[in-house]
Formats: C-alpha cells, structure tokens, sequence
C-alpha cells in the first residue's frame, strides 16, 4: 500500500474484490451506553425492511425501552439460542440457524459481546465475521471504548478498562460507519430520566463513567474514530484508483514483546503507528533458557500478548538469543527493514542487577542508534496488577527448592571441611573451601541458590573463622578486605558459573530441538506415502510436545476427516469436529486456546502450502492446558513441515496421475490412429469390391466375379482378425482373462493353429521339430492356441512367399520352450524389446504391412498371464529372420508323458 | 439325406439370415427364420425342422434357453453360432446339448461342411455302419480291428472305443465330456488328462501327428473332431 508507481495497488483490488459475495457490515458508533445507537439501527432496520429487504434480528438488547421494543415489533425476530451455563440459562445469538436461514440484513447488537463458554466462537465480532462471510449484511452497534487500540486511552479517560474489546480491523473494514451523536448534557438528561441501562453491579463505576468530562472526551474519541475511518476511506479510494499521493516510505515497525504487563500497552502502541503511518508491524519475542524459568503467570502473559499481536494484524516473530539479545534484535530489525522499535519501559532496575550487567532495554539505545526507538509511556495500572517479579534479573526464577536446599548444605559441609582443614592452614586461605562451593552451586543450581551459598558462606565464614569468633563482628582490617573479596568473587564467579549453565543448557535445548526437528524432516522426507507422512507426522507431534495428536485431511469428496491419530483417535467430539472444520476452512487456528470454538479439548492449526490447503493437525493435553508460545512455535515448525512433505507426496501423486493420464492419452491416439487405418483398409476393400459384384460391369467374367468374392472374404477375415484383437487387448487390460490352466500337448496346439490358418500359411512351409512324447505344458490351450495362431499369421504375413517358418519344442529344465522362427526381413535389435508394446510396429519407411501393433503386445499378455514369458530375436547371425520364443511352464511330471 | 432338409436359422441379425437363407437355398435345403428366442422355439416346435442353426446372442434370451427348451422333446441336431471371445459359452452350449459350433465370422463352405456332418450323422444314426474307412485308415466295430494301410494295429480296448467314437462322428465335434461319458462312464467326466494320454496313443498308433494331424484334429479345450476328407 505503499507503492508510489501510480498503479492501482493489488491488494487492495483484490480486498475490494473479495468483498464481492460478502456481506456489508454498517457499524452504528456510539461514545457511550444510552446514544441511542440500537434505535438508530433498528430504525435504519425498518426503513431497509420497507424497501422490501428480508430483515432478521438476529440479537437486539432492548433493555426495556419501551420505544425501542416497539420498532422492534415490525421486524422478523430470530429465536435466541439458550445456553446452560453453571446453572443459569443465558440466551445467545443463534448463528448457525442465522446463517442457515440467511436473511439478506441481520441486526446484530453489540458488537463487543462475550459469548458464553461452548459457543462457536469466543466473542460475537467473529460471528458477525461469519455472517459477512455468509454473504449476509449485517448492521450492529459499537461502543468506542470496545475499540481495541481505543482501549488504553479511554481506560486512561475515565479509570474504567472494558474487557471487551474489537479489533480494529473489523472497523477498518466495516462498510460503513454511522456516528451516533448525542452531546453530553443531553445523555446526562436521558440517564437521570432512566433511559439508559446500567449494570446493578457497577452502578458507581459507571456513575463515575458518566461523568461530563468523560462524556466530553469519549464523543471527541467516536468522532475521531469516525474521521480517522473516513480518512481510510479517502485514502483506500486514492489507492485503488492509482491517485498519486504523499504515500510514506516502506516502513516497519517493530514491537519486542516479553512476559511483563508493559507487552500489552507497547503492542497497542504499535498498531497505532501503524495504522497512522499505514505501515506494515512485526511483534518480535525473543526466547532464551530464561524462557523456561518464567512462571507459569508469566508465559501465559506472553502467549497472551502474542495472541494479541497476531489479532490486531502483526507479523509474528520469534528469535532465540542467549546473550547479546539487544544485538539480536537489532540483526533482525535491519533485516526486515525496520525503522521504528517499541519496547515497553522497563521497570526500575535495582543495584544488584546492574552489577550484572547492562539491561537489554538501555543496550538497544546504546547500540540502536540508527532506529528510532521508543518507549512506551507507564499505563496507570487499571487492573489490579499482579505483584510485580523483578524484571530482568530473576534472582529467584528457579524457585525449586533443591537449589537452596544445595546451598545450605554446601555452607554446612564447607565450614566442616574448614574446622578440620583449620589448624593446617591459614584462616585467610579457608575461603578458597567456600569459594569452591559457591561455583558447585552455581553450576549446578544456577544463580538464585548461588547468591544464596555466597551470602551464607559469608556468614559462616565471618561467624565461625574471623576474630572474634563465634560473632558476627570483624576486627582485623585484612578479615574485612577477604570478606569483601570474598563476597564480590563469590558473587561474580557464582554468576559466571551460573550463566555457563543457562547457556549449556540453552543450547542443549536447542540442539535437542533441532535434533528433533531434523529427525522429523529426514523422517517424513522418506515416506513415501500419504499414510506414511501422516503416520510420521502425528507420532512426531505427539512425542515432541508430549500431547496427543491427530490429522485430519480432505477425503477425495473433499469433507474433512481423520487421517491419523497418535494415539490412533477414531471420532472427534462434534465440536471438536467443528473446530477443526473452521481452522480448515479459514486457514486459521481454532479450537482450545484460541478465539474460536475455545471449549473444544483440541487445539487445530492448519497445514497449508502457498498452493493448498492440506489439513489440519490438533494437538490435545491431557491435562487440558494451553501450550506455550515456544511450543507453539515448535508445533508450527512441525506443521510446515508436515504441509511441506503432503505437499511433496501430492504433487507426486499429481505427477503419477499426469503421466498416467498421459500415456492413456497416447494410447487413445495410437488407438485412434489404428481403428480409423486399419478398420477402413479392410473396409475400402470390401465395399468397392462387393459394389462391383451388386453392380456388375457388363465385361465381368468368372474369374473376376470369384476375385472380388475372396477379396471381400479375405479382407472381412482381417477386419474380424483385427477386431479380435481389440477385444482380446481389453479383456487382458481390465484383467477379465482368466487363464484356465491345465496339461496341454504344444502339439495339439501347433496341429489347431495351423488348421486354423490353412489359409493364410498356403505359400509357406512348416518345419515342425518337436518330440511326439514331449512332456505337456501346463497353460490354457485356448489362450495359448491364439498366442501361436497370432505369431504364425505374422510370419507368413512378413515372411516372403515360399521360406520356411521353423516351430520347434523342447523341455529346458522345468520350463518348455517353444520357438517359431521365419526367414523374413528380421526385427533391429533395438526394436525387439519393443515390439511387445501396445501399437508399436517396427519403422518400415513407407511401406506398412496390414497390421494393428496388438499382435505381439496380446501374446504377451497372454503369455505372461499363464506363467510364461516371450521375447524375440534375430533368427539368424546376419540379423535377418524373426524368432519368437515363448517360455511355458511344464506340467506337473507326474502326469504321465 | 444330406440335402432337401428343412433348416431353422434362429439368429436377430437380418443379414445373417439372408445370407445363410441364399446358401442354404443354394444346396437345397428349405429354410425357415425366427429373430428372437421366442420365435425359435416356436419355430422348431411348429417346423418341425431338420436342424437347428442357433445364435448364441438373442436379443429376449439367451441361446442357450432355446437350446434347452429345444432338448425338452427332441434330440434334433443344432448348430451353435458363437464368438470367439466367449469360450464358456460355447462349451456350456455343447454341454447343454449342442451337436456343433461355428465361431463368427465363419465361412458359408465351414458352416454348410458342419451341417452336412449333423445331417449325415442323423441319416445314419438308424443303422450305423459297422466299418469306416478313412484313407489309409480302416475300423472294423464288428471284430473291434483296425488296420493303417493294410498292416493291423493293436489298439486297448479303451483305445478301440474312443476312436470308434469319433470316427463314428467323422466332421463332428466330439467334446471331452462326450468321450469320457461314454468310454469311462458318468462318474469319470472330470479325467480329461487320461483322455489327452490315449488320444495321443491312438495317434501314435495309426501313424497320426498332432502338429500336422490327417485323422484326429484337436479343438483346444473342447474336444477333438474326426476328419471327413
């Protein structure tokens, strides 16, 4: 949206387009309760309805009001759909039955709602989604404090924070926004009068809410919000229509995101920019083996603020960085083209941490200096906060108990190594024993329980070893400068350790998790199959994140079902089913966790490739937790790969298909090709010959009359010869032939076969060279007749008139051979291989012999079909003369010969 | 009797028909035509017909149901049309009672040679000649001798009854089923192996060759035929 080339911008075409089909959503845009804005639609409403729109309420909260309930009355009402929740019966929207009736308008009230637990979706702005996409118009009410971006400024405003908030992309691409304007003093009027609905609950909240200066500064925020959107639209109009204008260059901008509360405000911040600069935004995390030691609190805040990111229409990035995360984020901002950071203001950082070093925060300014770079203001902590963990030395981030347990006993053990050690060494020298402890701990238990065995050391050591003993009073000057030294090693080499140990174990994880990545893709790369690859795929997901896990793909109707399961998973529940039909369907993930359909026990994310949407995997604790963004981040790992590898078996399931569908295609024109020559040939013949007997020339004689009647005979005879074929090559392509197998003497067949082409043998002779007591083959003698029918009627077809065609039997081992060799042109070697493919003929320059190319390839299909193969070769050294030999199985030998 | 017959031609294709009407005609035979199954058996019922020439493919039944109904009260010879892709066919049209087959397409000259060896074969059923004399070849049933050029041959008797039988049929179809039937008996149809074993001993005997026969001429997988010529 930023291209300055004076086209119109692709996007925003294609946005424009994909709106044809969608519905239109017109948003009513109130500064507070009590605007009025349910009436100005309701009556918007009954004007579209007199127009003889088909109007349906969907949801509308008249709380009451009696002027409200009366527009009402003219409209069609859609049943609410009721929800038992812990007892209580709560009415809900019915958007399947809405969507299912499909009115051309529905009203839908509120816009912010929360819908209640088990619904389809977690907030009511994603059905209204649905319904747009449905193609229905739908015309709800907001109010501007549910705006998300909104939400900070209007909780700073008025001390209320509403939890129910919109992303401000389904404003940006509402269709139409109508302000609802009442000045304050009137809206006053109207509540004190009783006209505008309060919560019980909150009624001081909202007293307070209420107040004039709020009112004043809400109505400025609706109107600008509407004026900003107006703006929107000038400027999408500019766009699509290619108006030149001050666009503003490329820029991104960048928003790091970690665990402390700040995450929130910063990425609202963020999407502000963005929005006022229409730049692109990324919110980086970046994950370290800190990542690990976060509680749980916290990785639930960071996921949180993912999530929320990914909402309001960030890119989401992940880095892993162990030390220098500063320099990182840096690498990866000039990578991506970034100007601008956000990072939320760190808070006050104590002394201790800054002995150990710069925080990452007061880095990036130090070394960022080519970005802008901006912190975000401290947000009043509207929601009772949390009690607040130190944010970047976490002293006590590994709160397992063992470590201190360590340490304790470490000092307990080192003053008893020193008491023993006492009277041989100095009392100087003894710290070195306490020293050697901290590191132990260090390395084995990281920094809290260092700090912890060096603090203890020091009292141990200054109790028991410096004068006075036994106090914790020091008198020597030089005891005062060892305990000094001795605290600052301790505590310097303790973190020196304690960091080697993080970073062992950082890398440890990461290449554990990159073993496991590369074990997948060297896995998955090998299936060869579709069921392969989902095998692989969810027996991998399932080890790798501990959970349960499951596939499911398009059958070939297309309608999603279970492809495979780790533990094997036969049904889903049916909501589950529908979480994973709307993450396959929407290409978005749903189910546990997520903002759609959030009480299915599953988790869905969509495998997808640029080109096509393959499935979904669900994953599913067993302890029906949601998972952590590093888990997340594996899992897509995993699904790209999985999308990558189907993708890579369907393409080559394509490609079979395509050279399948290919050489069927060859066939059809080789099939063609010889129906049209070799079917008309004989029919040419036949036609012309028998007009001539039907109306004979006055000079026909005897002798010419006979002529035509063997042409049509001989010629009807080929027609029938060819047509046989045809058959016989069906009946073996769709494996209807079923070989009938049992003892047969090759002579009977050779005596039937050459009865049976007593004509066309006529001009040739035959060499029979075969044993009478010749053990039988075991085959089907009809099949096998026409086999050596088919190459006997070759031989003499190319064989010239008066050579001799050879047949000769005999046993080879537990195999017969049979062999019939002419004395014609012979076949090159390169073609004998070939000439048992279907239509192949040897390349004879112009001149062709009558023939279909379907002799040879039916004898082999016969042959082989029995048991036996066939092959041809030269009959002679000089290469000329054809021998067709066919190998046959022989009877069982105790039939007797 | 082998011309002046009256002949039934059961077949729906009316080229066929006018075709085997103009040759059958042509030996003096009188012909009689039926296009569906029902019409056949009406035909042969009312005609009452010399022989019947069948075609397998009907378009109301079967060929095989006219066969039947045929064999309901008269043994008359039929001559079977099939093709050649239905091998199951035409041994369940042999089976069901059959004298013959010719696979289509079929020359006029093959078709009128196997009707001519169905109505010989019915000419002499009444009194069977108790010597045949094919060329070199002579079979005595009344002393049960054979001789080849004058020289006798010794023949089992079992070899002796099989040859009977298909010299006895001479131009005829003889099926496996048909020999087996009648030298071994009913409960013995399915030893075709045996029968392949003295067929080609009774060849060997009267000097025959399987790969260029004069005499016994095999039809793979149905049976065997005695020459004519």
């Amino acid at each position: 949206m930023t291209e300055s080339d004076g086209r119109p911008e692709p996007d925003l075409l294609l946005a424009e387009a994909s709106r044809d089909g969608r519905g239109r959503l017109k948003i009513f845009l109130g500064a507070a309760p009590g605007v009025g804005k349910t009436f100005a639609m309701l009556e918007a409403a009954a004007r579209r309805s007199d127009e003889g729109v088909d109007v349906v309420v969907a949801v509308v909260e008249t709380h009451g009001r009696t002027e409200t309930e009366a527009l009402l009355r003219n409209l069609a009402v859609q049943p609410r759909r009721p929800v038992h929740y812990r007892g209580r019966i709560l009415s809900e929207m019915d958007i399947d039955a809405l969507i299912a009736r499909r009115p051309a308008l529905a009203l839908i009230d509120e816009l912010a709602h929360t819908n209640a637990p088990e619904s389809r979706h977690e907030k009511r702005w994603q059905d209204v989604e649905d319904a747009l996409a449905a193609g229905i118009d739908v015309y709800t009410t907001l109010n501007v404090q549910h705006i998300e971006t909104l939400n900070d400024t209007v909780a700073r405003i008025t001390g209320v924070r509403v939890r129910e908030t919109v992303p401000d992309r389904i404003i940006e691409e509402a269709d139409e926004i109508e302000l609802i304007d009442l000045p304050p003093e009137e809206l006053l009027a109207r509540m004190r009068a009783g006209k505008v609905y309060m919560q019980d609950q909150a009624v001081r909240a909202v007293q307070n809410f209420f107040a004039k200066g709020n009112l004043t500064a809400l109505r400025e925020l609706a109107m600008r919000a509407a004026a900003d959107r107006v703006d929107a639209q000038l400027r999408e109009h500019m766009a699509i229509n290619a108006i030149p204008g001050p666009w503003p260059a490329q820029e991104r901008i960048l928003v790091c995101i970690n665990e402390s509360p700040s995450a929130r405000d910063a990425i609202r911040v963020a999407k502000r920019s963005a929005d006022r600069a229409r730049a692109q935004w990324l919110a980086l995390s970046v994950t370290s083996s800190r990542a690990e030691a976060l509680s749980d609190e916290e990785k639930d805040r960071l996921a949180a603020a993912l999530r929320l990111a990914e909402r309001l229409g960030a890119e989401i990035a992940t880095i892993e960085a162990e030390h220098d995360v500063a320099q990182e984020i840096l690498d990866f901002a000039r990578r991506r083209n970034v100007r601008r950071i956000i990072l939320g203001r760190p808070r006050a950082v104590g002394f201790l941490a800054r002995l150990f070093g710069e925080s990452v925060t007061r880095t990036l300014l130090r070394i960022g200096a080519e970005f802008e770079i901006t912190l975000t203001s401290k947000q009043p902590d509207t929601q009772p906060d949390k009690p607040r963990s130190a944010p970047k030395l976490r002293l006590a981030a590994r709160t397992e108990p063992k470590g201190y347990i360590a340490a304790v006993l470490c000092v307990a053990a080192a003053t008893a190594l020193c008491m023993a050690a006492e009277a041989a060494f100095p009392v100087a020298s003894l710290s070195v024993i306490f020293m050697t402890g901290v590191i132990v701990v260090a390395s084995g238990f990281g920094r809290g329980p260092a700090l912890a065995t060096a603090g203890l050391s020091f009292l141990a050591y200054n109790f028991f070893f410096t004068a006075p003993r036994y106090t914790f009073s020091v008198i020597k000057e030089a005891d005062i400068v060892t305990l000094g030294l001795f605290v600052m090693a301790s505590i310097i080499t303790g973190n020196l350790a304690a960091r080697l140990r993080e970073r062992v174990d950082a890398q440890r994880a990461i290449v554990d998790r990159t073993n496991k990545l590369y074990n997948f893709s060297r896995r998955v790369a090998v299936a060869a199959s579709f069921d392969d690859a989902v095998w692989a795929a969810v027996s991998h997901v399932a080890t790798t994140l501990e959970c349960q896990s499951i596939l499911l793909a398009p059958n070939a109707a297309g309608v999603l079902e279970i492809a495979g399961g780790f533990p094997p998973e036969d049904e889903l529940p049916l909501r589950d089913m529908s979480a994973a039909t709307y993450s396959w369907e929407r290409g978005e993930p749903a189910g546990h966790g997520s903002g759609t359909l959030p009480a299915a026990q599953w988790f869905f994310l969509p495998i997808r490739t640029a080109e096509r949407r393959l499935g979904v995997v669900g994953i599913r604790y067993e302890d029906a937790r949601s998972f952590s963004p590093v888990d997340r981040r594996l899992l897509e790992a995993l699904v790209d790969q999985v999308a990558l590898a189907l993708e890579r078996i369907r393409l080559n399931e394509d490609l079979e298909e395509t050279r399948l569908a290919s050489e069927t295609e060859r066939l059809r024109t080789a099939l063609l090709s010889s129906v049209s020559h070799d079917l008309r040939t004989p029919l040419v013949s036949i036609i012309g010959a028998a007009g001539s007997l039907a109306e004979p020339a006055a000079g026909l004689t005897d002798a010419g009359r006979i002529s035509l009647a063997q042409t049509i005979q001989e010629e009807g005879q080929r027609l029938d010869r060819y047509i046989q074929n045809l058959l016989d090559m069906t009946r073996l392509g769709h494996g209807a032939l079923k070989p009938k197998l049992v003892p047969t003497d090759l002579a009977d067949l050779v005596g039937a076969a050459r009865q049976r082409l007593r004509d066309p043998l006529r001009d040739h002779k035959l060499a029979i060279d075969m044993a009478n007591d010749m053990a039988p083959v075991h085959i089907d003698p009809i099949l096998t007749e026409q086999v050596i029918v088919n190459i006997l009627d070759n031989a003499a077809k190319y064989a010239p008139a008066g050579t001799t065609i050879t047949i000769t039997a005999r046993v080879d081992g537990a195999r017969a051979v049979l062999s019939i060799a002419d004395e014609g042109p012979g076949i090159p070697l390169e073609a004998q291989d070939r000439v048992f493919d279907i239509f192949y003929r040897v390349d004879s320059g112009d001149q062709q012999r009558a023939g279909t190319g379907l002799g040879l390839a039916i004898c082999k299909g016969l042959i082989e079909a029995q048991g036996g193969s066939i092959r041809a070769e030269s009959a002679s050294a000089d290469g000329s003369g054809t021998r067709i030999v066919i190998t046959l199985p022989l009877d069982n030998p105790e039939w007797p010969a | 009797m082998t011309t002046g017959a009256r002949i039934l031609i059961v077949d729906d294709e009316a080229p066929i028909r006018r075709f085997l009407r103009v040759a059958l005609e042509a030996e003096g035979h009188t012909v009689t035509e039926a296009a569906s199954a029902r019409e056949g058996i009406d035909r042969a019922a009312l005609d009452n017909p010399s022989a019947v020439i069948l075609d397998l493919g009907l378009p109301d039944a079967d060929g095989i149901t006219v066969l039947q109904a045929i064999r309901g009260w008269s043994a008359l010879p039929v001559l079977v049309l099939s093709v050649r892709s239905d091998e199951a066919g035409k041994v369940a049209a042999l089976d069901a009672g059959a004298q013959d087959y010719v696979v289509k397409p079929f020359s006029v000259q093959e078709l009128l040679a196997r009707l001519r060896g169905l109505l010989r074969d019915r000419a002499t059923t009444a009194s069977p000649s108790a010597v045949i004399d094919v060329g070199p070849l002579s079979i005595d049933a009344a002393v049960r001798s054979v001789t080849v050029s004058g020289n006798a041959v010794k023949l089992t008797r079992k070899e002796f009854d099989i040859l009977w039988l298909l010299a006895s049929h001479a131009g005829r179809l003889v099926t496996q089923d048909m020999i087996l039937r009648a030298v071994w008996g009913e409960a013995h149809t399915e030893d075709s192996q045996y029968l392949r074993v003295y067929i080609r001993q009774i060849r060997t005997k009267i000097g025959d060759d399987a790969a260029n026969p004069k005499f016994i001429f095999t039809e793979p997988g149905v049976g065997y035929r005695f020459c004519t010529h």
